[in-house]
């Protein structure tokens, strides 16, 4: 069941289109990462969706409802994490996450959403006190803190060290295992790559691909590229042959096969049948930041 | 309607930790008052003031100067600052919209505005037998016009400055010229004519005077109270323009 329903939206800022034709759904249950690099729209997007700002054309359902219309309603059900929005530092923790509470009609139990959340011991903590990586968990902790039935978060990890990134993406596969729909606004890889069931990714104010993370690698033609040192000379039909390889090339001393499917196996067994060991066997796999600059960069050149 | 209340009770307990605005807002005044009572010629009535005492007129410029560091100062920082860090941007996506907000801090500042005008009042009548107001229903009148005039003005800085430094600083260039005209460092009583006359137009002139006429028995100059209500009405409404929550 789709909880979002994006149809061909857009929006200008005086002469610049912030998004263009933009179409996608989210389902219950899911985290739906919007990647895309600086500028391209994702905060825009999100933003409609979250009803703080416009659109200029087409349509946008949110729990069945109009974001503009239904404001109210819909504020009670979503939760909103944004992009560099702090809190007074003189508010403590516990004083932040009781306010908060009182806003909504079914508020979730904030004490327990602390513990949840690894902030139990800064309770009584001025905001201006706390790290980079708890002012961030607090702000999702406000965005919890109504039992909303979608979370949006917006670069939730920007500015934190690497271990308080990691941290912090345990803390959302916690945020799915609620049940709570998550929309992950992110220019990080590595977070869509590792949190995301879906990425939709955004350029220039366009969606240029929708899909699973491994479904965008698999896009890329050399899926897979195998480097190794024939300890014996090697003739390059034995592996050509193999209708995995797309290609063999040779760099040096080494063999660079390229290709898709199972190709380390059929390589190796290859090998093997012809008495070939392979030294310094290495394999590489394309990952999501290659899918994403073959997506991203063609769209600039156009 | 509760909501508000628990709003405005979190920016009440946020203003009482920043000493040095709770200090020149709420403790100053009343503070000020006590000293320049120590002055044994200041409670002695002076021909040049028609008979009446230095430490008579003082009380409704303290009075003045509780408006201007609350309305002008602490409202117009705080309320830019919660711009600036995106404090009301992040309210809007929450059931409570950030005008609550802003009615909160009108509220706290309204609120604190009572609790050190009581002080002083209080400090004048006890320690200085300064006199309770005469004509009462014009006094309450006087505060209320000054009261919103002055809080109008701050939410119109408010609207204009860019970050709460701005804020602050808007609120500082505005905050002499207006209570040295209104009397802070010579009563209006003893001013030049053109002086008295300038001040006559400003919120703080205009308020301070009216609170004066009002003390002394008399109903506030028509003059006076129009002043303040245009400042009220005219600001407020530009204030409401101008205003962005982001």
């Amino acid at each position: 069941m789709s909880v979002i329903e994006v149809e061909h939206l857009r929006k200008r800022y005086r002469d610049v289109v912030a998004v263009d034709d933009v179409s996608f759904t989210v389902e219950r249950g899911e985290i739906f990462g919007i990647l895309g690099p600086n500028g391209a729209g994702k905060t825009t997007t999100v933003e409609i969706i979250e009803g703080l700002r416009t659109p200029d054309g087409g349509t946008v359902r949110v729990l069945g409802l109009d974001p503009r219309r239904d404001g109210a309603e819909l504020r009670q059900r979503v939760g909103a994490q944004l992009q560099e929005s702090e809190l007074p530092d003189k508010l403590k923790v516990w004083e932040a996450m009781e306010l908060y509470s009182s806003f909504y009609d079914r508020p979730a139990d904030w004490r327990r959403l602390l513990e949840d959340l690894g902030l139990a011991d800064k309770h009584d903590t001025k905001f201006g006190k706390l790290s980079g990586g708890q002012k961030q968990r607090l702000s999702i902790a406000l965005a919890l803190v109504g039992n909303p039935e979608i979370a949006v978060l917006d670069e939730l990890t920007t500015g934190l060290d690497p271990q308080a990134r990691r941290d912090t993406w345990e803390l959302i596969d916690g945020i799915r295992n609620r049940g709570v729909t998550v929309v992950l606004v992110t220019h990080f890889m590595e977070e869509a790559e590792r949190l995301a069931d879906r990425v939709a990714v955004i350029d220039a104010g366009r969606l240029v691909a929708i899909d699973t993370p491994a479904g965008l690698v698999s896009r890329l033609d050399s899926g897979q590229r195998i480097r190794f040192q024939p300890t014996t000379p090697l003739d390059d039909w034995i592996l050509t042959e193999l209708p995995e390889v797309h290609s063999v090339q040779r760099s040096g001393a080494q063999v660079v096969v390229t290709g898709t499917g199972d190709l380390l196996q059929a390589v190796i067994s290859v090998l093997a049948r012809h008495h070939v060991v392979a030294a310094e066997l290495r394999m590489e796999q394309a990952n999501l930041d290659d899918a994403f600059m073959a997506l991203t960069t063609h769209e600039e050149r156009s | 309607m509760n909501r508000l209340a628990k709003l405005t009770f979190t920016e009440l307990k946020l203003f009482l930790r920043d000493p040095t605005a709770v200090f020149f807002a709420v403790v100053f005044p009343p503070m000020l008052l006590g000293i320049l009572g120590a002055i044994p010629a200041f409670r002695e009535p002076s021909e040049d003031l028609g008979g009446q005492r230095v430490i008579d007129l003082y009380v409704p410029i303290m009075i003045g100067f509780v408006l201007a560091m609350l309305a002008l100062s602490v409202l117009p920082t705080y309320l830019a600052t919660y711009r600036e860090k995106g404090i009301l941007r992040r309210l809007s996506t929450t059931p409570v919209q950030p005008s609550s907000l802003l009615l909160a801090q009108l509220a706290m500042g309204v609120g604190m505005a009572l609790v050190a005008v009581t002080l002083v009042l209080g400090i004048g009548v006890v320690v200085f037998d300064t006199a309770m107001p005469g004509q009462l229903l014009g006094y309450l009148v006087a505060f209320v016009l000054a009261a919103a005039a002055s809080f109008a003005v701050g939410l119109l800085i408010a609207a204009v400055a860019p970050s709460g430094k701005a804020a602050s600083g808007i609120g500082s260039i505005l905050f002499f010229p207006m209570m040295f005209l209104a009397g802070l460092y010579f009563p209006r009583e003893v001013m030049p004519e053109v002086l008295r006359r300038i001040g006559d137009f400003t919120p703080l002139g205009a308020g301070v005077q009216a609170l004066q006429d009002a003390t002394t028995g008399a109903w506030p100059q028509p003059l006076h109270l129009a002043v303040l209500a245009a400042f009220a009405i005219g600001a407020s409404l530009t204030a409401a323009k101008l205003f962005r929550w982001e």
